[in-house]
């Protein structure tokens, strides 16, 4: 069989996928999704999908048959918010669910959304590590040896040559059948990074905001702790002050009132200059925001804070502007007219879920 | 035959004696050993390598393979309703899982060969989608891959439009609109019962006359009409009225009847798959296991039946329930003196020994779906054991709520959930809508709107077909709404009078 069939379709489904071929399909192209299991968790995989259109009922009424325990008017168990998949249909086919590793996850989210390895800065970025006897060579000490191979050796080489007797199963290596163990030596990475990401909480991000950001957040931090090994995290809330909060606090708070950027960006600041000098670490400050500000005074104040201090620390800046009933969005444009050519500066507009993705390609997709 | 290791071969032999002692009949069976790739290929192929160029099933292979790669989850077992059957078995599985599953496969076969849902489907599918499968492929090389394939791509966008009972009712023939005779004849006249003069107005009475009158005019007019009754196996009225051009209708043509032999497997997902865990459960576990092998099958077992909180599995409701047939009717828990026992501790305890069970759950497997299946035998009992419950959505939080775990309502919404495979009932209503050609679709609202998006985008398909305005009526949140495309724009409108034979199919349901 030279090219199989099932080949040839999904060629031609990658190339629908991409846009080269049947562009009116595109439309109709959606990141479906795996689904994962991590720990207690479930997390999915972005996959592109093709849906035909159907005539199908809308998911407008959520109702159904479940089993299990639980009083009337307590909630389904086994829901935490998101992710809970279907059943397959189709008949005849056994599928069962496994656990990835988080780092299983990162290297399947780096290969769907073919992000780049991030090249980490500095002099001593490169570490070699004691090396583990993992390889196999045709050389080495006799203390080295590896008698499993080296028997399979002789034994291929005399079954070849036809003097195996199997009445006689005598197998004697000779010296090249010989295998050794050898040291195989593995560059880590030695450099580290701090990830801050400031939120804005004022009245106007809501619920929905907030779990977008509790999304995208997660995928980039899953990415990072891949790249990196070490890695710390700090968190900022900000309305028209700022504080800087824990991991649950960071998700979980709502505030209200107004909104003054800079008062971030300058605690973002104080805590880079404090624990995290540039030569040793990679910085990463995030933003999500819905683009409102106080004034343009405090506009122009957050760009030059982060053209004269932020940014010559940072190994990138990125900004999140997460869509909301009531933001303007003003800021997200005030930062990319004076920011415009600075490849530190990335911006994204986050308008649903399916925004997500896009948006974590953006930020990570250029390796710095 | 096959490709099976001496020790599978050995094992599929026993494992084929000990079903048949039990009564199960199945076509032969052939095992083909593939690797996981091969298998998933397979699989994006549903069963049959030998089907039509077409993405969507490079994109199954890609998701299945994908999740495979990145250890989510791997296919163990599959098997195709045909005459021989043919089953798939995963090189890298241990003989524990090869016995399970084929024992499992046993299972599935006697059904396919047994229900009586099956007994239309082509027993020779293999051959007849290999040869769909050449067909399309000659029309490519002549028309160009791309036309043909976006021709697919329409029929697959409606290819839940067809009409699941007709192979066992006869429907009766859509004339042609062309082949019906301009000449009507004269008006029927109303047929009087002969009286003398003064009799005739009580016996003959107006007001009567006036009824018949007007309801054969009404027939007239639905005779008249074209489909002369509402057709639901939309892609059949296609097929008879749509101007298309010969390879399009070929290719309709095999696409609707491949939907027509997959069919039959959504009607009886539950009962298909609860008859292959009852079989497999009983083979594995008073014959094929040895005690070294028990922790492993009992771990894939329990995998296989595995349900998350608030879900049900096709597997688990299916096994559980036949399980519950056969106590009930070994137990004596059937007839009418039960039916009408309404004391809960009195049906509990209920045995008279009648030992009918094992019969029972044969007959049940020969002339059930999953319809039937459910609404005959969930008992009040069932539904408690199983802890079954009604859920819906928290209009607050958008979490998921009980509702209730009162037993005719858990009955009801699973009925709702199975009926038409969870797709919505669509008929074709008029074809010559508005005396100018236009084809007009009603859904039979029950409580589930459509998704209006995607059925405008589906219209377009329709109309590449039709190549006519269309139309659908349908319901949105209560009112009356008909969406429609000429060709150019698509519409929505609301409706406040309903075509004119919609109310015929209304009140002809009641």
């Amino acid at each position: 069989m030279s090219v199989r069939r099932i080949d040839q379709d999904h060629t031609r489904f990658r190339q629908i996928v991409k846009g080269r071929i049947k562009q009116d399909l595109k439309r109709f192209v959606s990141s479906g999704e795996l689904i994962g299991k991590q720990g207690q968790r479930y997390v999915t995989i972005p996959l592109p999908q093709i849906t035909l259109p159907r005539f199908r009922y809308g998911d407008n009424q959520k109702q159904g048959v479940g089993q299990g325990e639980g009083e009337n008017g307590k909630p389904v168990p086994g829901q935490d918010g998101e992710g809970a998949g279907q059943a397959g249909e189709d008949a005849g086919k056994h599928s069962i669910e496994v656990d990835v590793s988080l780092e299983d996850l990162a290297k399947i989210l780096g290969e769907e959304l073919e992000l780049p390895n991030i090249e980490p800065r500095g002099n001593k970025q490169l570490r070699t590590a004691a090396g583990r006897y993992t390889g196999i060579s045709r050389v080495g000490p006799m203390s080295l040896r590896h008698f499993k191979r080296t028997f399979r050796e002789a034994l291929k080489r005399q079954i070849a040559s036809g003097t195996y007797d199997p009445e006689h199963p005598l197998v004697v290596p000779i010296r090249e059948d010989f295998r050794f163990r050898s040291l195989q030596t593995r560059s880590v990475p030695q450099a580290s990074a701090a990830i801050v990401y400031m939120m804005d909480v004022s009245g106007s991000m809501g619920r929905e905001q907030k779990e977008m950001v509790r999304i995208e957040a997660f995928w980039i931090d899953t990415w990072l702790r891949h790249q990196y090994k070490n890695i710390e995290v700090r968190y900022i809330v900000h309305d028209a002050v700022a504080s800087e909060v824990d991991q649950h606090t960071f998700f979980h708070l709502r505030e209200s009132g107004g909104t003054k950027i800079s008062s971030a960006y300058e605690l973002c600041l104080q805590i880079v200059r404090d624990k995290y000098p540039a030569q040793e670490w990679n910085i990463y400050p995030f933003h999500f925001s819905d683009g409102d500000n106080w004034s343009t005074r405090d506009t122009e104040h957050c760009v030059s804070l982060l053209k004269d201090s932020l940014l010559p620390m940072c190994n990138q800046f990125c900004y999140g502007q997460v869509k909301s009933a009531y933001g303007s969005g003003q800021f997200k444009k005030d930062l990319d007219t004076a920011f415009r050519g600075d490849e530190k500066v990335v911006t994204t507009d986050i308008q649903d879920r399916d925004g997500i993705l896009p948006s974590i390609k953006a930020f990570l997709g250029k390796g710095r | 035959m096959g490709n099976l290791t001496p020790e599978l071969a050995a094992l599929r032999d026993e494992t084929r004696d000990l079903a048949k002692s039990y009564g199960l009949d199945f076509y032969e069976v052939i095992y083909e050993l593939v690797d996981h790739d091969e298998l998933n290929m397979v699989a994006s192929y549903g069963g049959f390598p030998v089907r039509y160029p077409h993405w969507r099933f490079g994109m199954e292979y890609e998701h299945l393979s994908k999740s495979y790669a990145y250890g989510l989850s791997k296919i163990y077992e599959l098997v195709i309703n045909n005459d021989p059957c043919y089953a798939y078995l995963m090189r890298s599985n241990s003989i524990t899982e090869q016995k399970l599953v084929m024992a499992h496969v046993y299972g599935h076969c006697d059904f396919f060969k047994n229900n009586a849902w099956f007994s239309h489907t082509s027993r020779k599918m293999m051959d007849v989608l290999a040869n769909h499968g050449a067909k399309v492929r000659r029309y490519m090389d002549r028309y160009g891959q791309e036309r043909v394939e976006n021709f697919i791509d329409v029929v697959q966008s409606l290819d839940n439009l067809i009409d699941p009972y007709s192979p066992y009712i006869d429907r009766g023939t859509t004339p042609r609109a062309d082949a019906r005779s301009e000449d009507e004849g004269p008006a029927r006249e109303v047929k009087k019962i002969a009286a003398k003069d003064y009799m005739d107005r009580y016996i003959n009475p107006p007001a009567f006359l006036q009824r018949e009158k007007e309801r054969m005019q009404a027939e007239d007019t639905q005779a008249r009409r074209f489909p002369a009754k509402p057709a639901r196996d939309v892609l059949k009225f296609l097929l008879d009225h749509a101007p298309m051009q010969s390879w399009e209708q070929d290719v309709l043509a095999m696409l609707r009847d491949e939907a027509y032999y997959f069919a039959p497997q959504g009607m009886t997902k539950i009962m298909n798959e609860g008859w292959a865990v009852f079989w497999h459960s009983q083979l594995m576990t008073k014959h094929l296991c040895d005690a070294s092998e028990i922790v492993q099958y009992c771990d894939t077992h329990s995998g296989t039946l595995a349900s998350r909180p608030g879900q049900i599995n096709p597997y688990k409701m299916g096994v559980e329930l036949f399980r519950h047939i056969e106590e009930r009717w070994n137990k004596g828990r059937f007839g009418a003196e039960f039916m009408a026992c309404d004391d809960p501790e009195v049906r509990r305890q209920w045995n008279r020994p009648t030992n009918q069970g094992r019969q029972k759950v044969f007959e049940v497997r020969r002339i059930y779906n999953d319809v039937t299946f459910l609404d005959e035998f969930v008992t009040p009992e069932f539904a408690e054991d199983q802890k079954m419950f009604v859920y819906g959505q928290d209009p607050q939080t958008g979490k998921l709520m009980i509702v209730d775990r009162d037993y005719t309502k858990v009955k009801n919404q699973l009925l709702a959930a199975l009926t038409n495979f969870g797709n919505p009932i669509i008929k074709v209503i008029d074809g010559n809508y508005k005396n100018r050609g236009e084809l007009y679709l009603v859904h039979e609202w029950v409580g589930g709107d459509l998704q209006l998006d995607q059925a405008q985008l589906t219209l377009q398909g329709l109309f590449r077909m039709w190549q006519r305005p269309v139309h659908i009526e349908t319901n949105e949140g209560g009112k009356g709404r008909l969406l429609s495309f000429d060709g150019k724009e698509s519409t929505s409108t609301e409706v406040t009078a309903s075509h004119p034979a919609v109310g015929r199919v209304g009140s002809a349901k009641a």
